[in-house]
């Protein structure tokens, strides 16, 4: 028997268990890269409609920094390899990261592997396969990306350099959850570590693309900024894509030679022993629902002060990159003058924390489910704690930790801006502004979540379908000129854009409104329903 | 004397299958009721609905005197529960458990708590994912164990456990006995009832098929003989207390009722014994003699 026997019936498994949720993926993935391109032919069908467009956003460098640096825009291919490159890759990195760590340590923690490993089956071979499926569906997604640009009329050569270029990238952050599966003892821990990885690689490729030439190579340690280096559409530089493929490759070599050294179940770092009796404050729902919840809240609050801060400091180079193309004078001059452009970008920055605040407040809310599935809840519950406070504990715990998550970013991010423009209270005030409008709706999100869970307890995951609408809502909507009323399902799309707009009260009103009556609704069919 | 859990005409069903079929089940303050069945016979499935976990679709319940799924949380305070797969939070110690949820449930016996950690044989410092089966079992019946309740439920608390401990165990339902307490255990394991309860019900299939003391179930304690003659055994089957008497050749199959076990013996060793093996009858035998399905079909479906 060699260490890798029973690897394709492990894979094959695992493409069983994944048979929902690993299409819907590349679904959503495929429809956004083809749909980017579809929808740019309908709105810029001519060679200066596109100039024309090209002209108005890269006098604004918020899109360079979150969205990718702009290479050729002259072309539909072009414009689609600049819009889907970074949040593509992304996305295909996430994809990759839950996929290999979903098969190889949650399946370890969770004892079945030892049930598997008891059979005829390698020691190398959960990881093998978990790598095949990842791998595999890379490259089915990069192919059919290729395929659907090709026959909407692209370059057929440059759509799949595109699709592969996507695929490479999804492919090093496999490598990356390979290694980080064999790090932590916990899939939390290991989707954690990788996810920070994913995080601060997207943040030094935002920085490199938009504070100027003396910080470019920066995009060049990131992953997402290889991809989006291969130029596709744009020249295709073929050499990078050795750089996302030799990732993949050291992050595959390190993983197996550490399965070889460890034990099952075991990882790098040894569990220490810890106290005999609980803290004296350990005795309320709420205060297991903290204590369980913490360290995943202070890995995001660590995360949301260095997003904020890193933007925060780069809000005035946005200006004077700019500034210093006079034939951009005009459009800039319209969005408002220099100080309107560091606000749109600031303002920009906030809607997309508080896109991420509501992805935390949903993953706090699922702990809910989670506990519930593990039969968690079953010992807790048959204390002297009520349903309404043993979910409300956990509610609380999203509800609180996303708004101060938020705040937090908020100080930091105008601390930072005002630090640079010389405004510290100034800054601070108006941004925290900013940031705090986020938070009704990233409530509303954390909502839809809590009464999924009271009312359709087997479909809580859907809640991150939620987030994804809303996500691609406010990415895509504006700039593929959505209807206004598919934009207004999202409840970003409400937020006052702040600072530089103006904060109305009604819209906050109605966010709150609609995030308490989910969160009460979903309470209360709690209370009545079955458990487990 | 005054009941503390008393269930009639019990019915739960999950989508189409029917979990309890009519349960009925009474248990009286302060004694110790052995819950018996085999797996999927509907025990846990009430465990849960008298925590109320669970609504019931029909029927009547009463716990302590209360309504399990209205006064669930007044009543939780009153009582402990021991899960029959516990699963404990990965990166919480035994310890902190154990008082987290003796706290949870309105206090803990610190002395109580620190000698059933020495005669479980535990160590509190280890994280929840440290422990084995049988150590996270453990955890939680310590955790019941410690806590002054009136009421302990337990759901086959004894899997995973080595006989050691089933025997410290065993030491400390008595002396939950002894002070006072009701307990009741669902088991499938006719030894354990048989030391511990004072009165059992068997459940089937989402019902009791019958209910009683153990002198009143004396099918329950019969003995099962299996020996091996020197000739033919002769008027075995005439003897009192005697049943189900199978003979092939010089080989003879039994059970006996403990009391009449003098008269059998003698019977054999008339004839002369080549092997003989006794033992309890196990579940399994009971259930295929006593507790034969009436309806083949809805076990079938089971």
């Amino acid at each position: 028997m060699t260490a890798t026997a029973g690897a394709a019936h492990l894979a094959r498994l695992g493409a069983r268990r994944d048979r929902i949720m690993l299409p819907a993926w590349c679904y959503v993935l495929i429809a956004l890269a083809v749909g980017t391109a579809y929808s740019f032919q309908g709105l810029y069908p001519t060679p200066a409609s596109r100039l024309a467009f090209a002209a108005t956003i890269s006098a604004n460098p918020t899109f360079q920094a979150l969205t990718g640096p702009m290479f050729d825009l002259s072309t539909i291919g072009g414009l689609t390899a600049w819009r889907i490159g970074g949040l593509g890759g992304a996305l295909l990195g996430v994809l990759n990261i839950l996929l290999v760590v979903r098969h190889t340590r949650a399946e370890e923690e969770a004892g079945r592997l030892e049930l598997i490993g008891a059979g005829v089956v390698g020691r190398y071979a959960p990881l093998t396969a978990a790598l095949l499926l990842a791998l595999g569906a890379d490259l089915v997604i990069g192919a059919v990306i290729g395929g659907g640009l090709a026959l909407l009329g692209l370059p057929v050569g440059d759509s799949f350099v595109l699709g592969m270029a996507l695929a490479v990238v999804g492919a090093a952050y496999a490598g990356i959850a390979a290694v980080t599966a064999q790090l932590a003892e916990t899939s939390r821990g290991a989707n954690g570590i990788a996810l920070t990885v994913l995080g601060a690689t997207f943040l030094l490729r935002a920085i490199g693309d938009s504070a100027g030439p003396g910080v470019r190579w920066l995009s060049w340690l990131s992953p997402i900024g290889w991809g989006q280096r291969i130029r596709p559409f744009a020249g295709d530089e073929w050499w990078v894509f050795a750089l996302p493929l030799g990732l993949a490759v050291l992050g595959c070599w390190v993983a197996f030679t550490l399965v070889g050294r460890r034990d099952l179940g075991a990882g790098l770092l040894p569990a220490r022993p810890g106290p005999a009796t609980a803290a004296p404050g350990l005795r309320s729902a709420l205060a297991l629902a903290i204590r369980l919840q913490r360290g995943v809240f202070l890995g995001w609050l660590i995360a949301f002060v260095v997003v904020g801060g890193v933007f925060g400091a780069v809000a005035k180079d946005m200006v004077s990159v700019v500034t210093t193309s006079p034939q951009l004078g005009r459009i800039i001059a319209q969005l408002g003058g220099a100080s309107g452009l560091g606000d749109a970008f600031l303002s920009a920055v906030l809607g997309l924390l508080g896109l991420f605040g509501s992805v935390y407040a949903v993953q706090a809310v699922l702990r809910l489910r989670a506990e519930e599935t593990a039969q968690r809840a079953e010992p807790v519950l048959a204390t002297g704690v009520g349903r309404v406070s043993f979910a409300g504990a956990h509610v609380a715990v999203a509800a609180v930790g996303g708004a101060l998550l938020l705040v937090a970013s908020g100080v930091v991010t105008g601390l930072a801006a005002g630090l640079r423009s010389g405004d510290v209270g100034g800054s601070v005030s108006r941004v925290l502004g900013g940031a705090v409008v986020q938070v009704p709706a990233a409530w509303v999100l954390a909502g839809v979540a809590v009464a999924l869970f009271g009312l359709r307890p087997a479909l809580t995951g859907v809640a991150w379908a939620a987030v994804v609408v809303c996500v691609v809502l406010a990415e895509f909507g504006p700039s593929l000129r959505f209807p206004q009323w598919v934009l207004d399902v999202s409840p970003f799309t409400h937020v006052p854009r702040l600072p530089g707009g103006t904060l109305t009260g009604t819209p906050i009103g109605w966010l709150l409104g609609v995030a308490v009556a989910l969160a009460v609704a979903g309470l209360a069919g709690f209370r009545r329903r079955d458990l487990g | 004397m005054s009941t503390a859990i008393s269930v009639s005409a019990l019915r739960k069903t999950f989508g189409r299958t029917v979990a309890l079929d009519g349960l009925d089940l009474s248990v009286a303050t302060g004694e110790v009721h052995g819950f018996l069945g085999p797996n999927g016979a509907g025990k846990s499935t009430t465990l849960r609905v008298l925590l109320g976990l669970l609504r019931a679709d029909a029927g009547s319940v009463r716990l302590l005197g209360g309504d399990p799924w209205r006064d669930a949380t007044a009543l939780h305070e009153r009582l402990a529960y021991v899960p029959g797969d516990v699963t404990l939070w990965p990166n919480l110690t035994g310890g902190e458990v154990i008082d987290l949820l003796g706290r949870l449930r309105g206090g803990i016996d610190r002395r109580r708590r620190d000698d059933l950690l020495e005669r479980f044989d535990l160590d509190p410092t280890k994280k929840g994912r440290g422990y084995s089966k049988g150590n996270r079992q453990k955890v939680a019946l310590v955790a019941a164990l410690a806590s002054d309740v009136e009421l302990l439920l337990l759901d086959e608390p004894t899997s995973g456990l080595d006989p050691l401990m089933e025997a410290v165990f065993r030491d400390c339902v008595t002396e939950e006995h002894e002070r006072g307490r009701t307990v009741l255990l669902s088991s499938h394991i006719l030894a354990e009832v048989e030391a511990l309860c004072d009165r059992v019900s068997i459940v089937r299939a989402g019902r009791v098929v019958d209910t009683g003391t153990l002198a009143d179930l004396r099918h329950l304690t019969r003995t099962s003989i299996e020996a091996e003659l020197a000739g033919p055994p002769r008027g075995l089957a005439d003897l009192p207390g005697v049943h189900h008497v199978r003979t092939e050749g010089n080989r003879v199959r039994c059970e006996v009722d403990t009391d009449r076990l003098d008269a059998v013996l003698a019977a054999l060793t008339s004839v002369g014994v080549r092997s003989l093996v006794s033992r309890p009858p196990t579940l399994e035998e009971l259930f295929l003699r006593h507790y034969r399905p009436d309806q083949p079909e809805r076990v079938a479906a089971r």
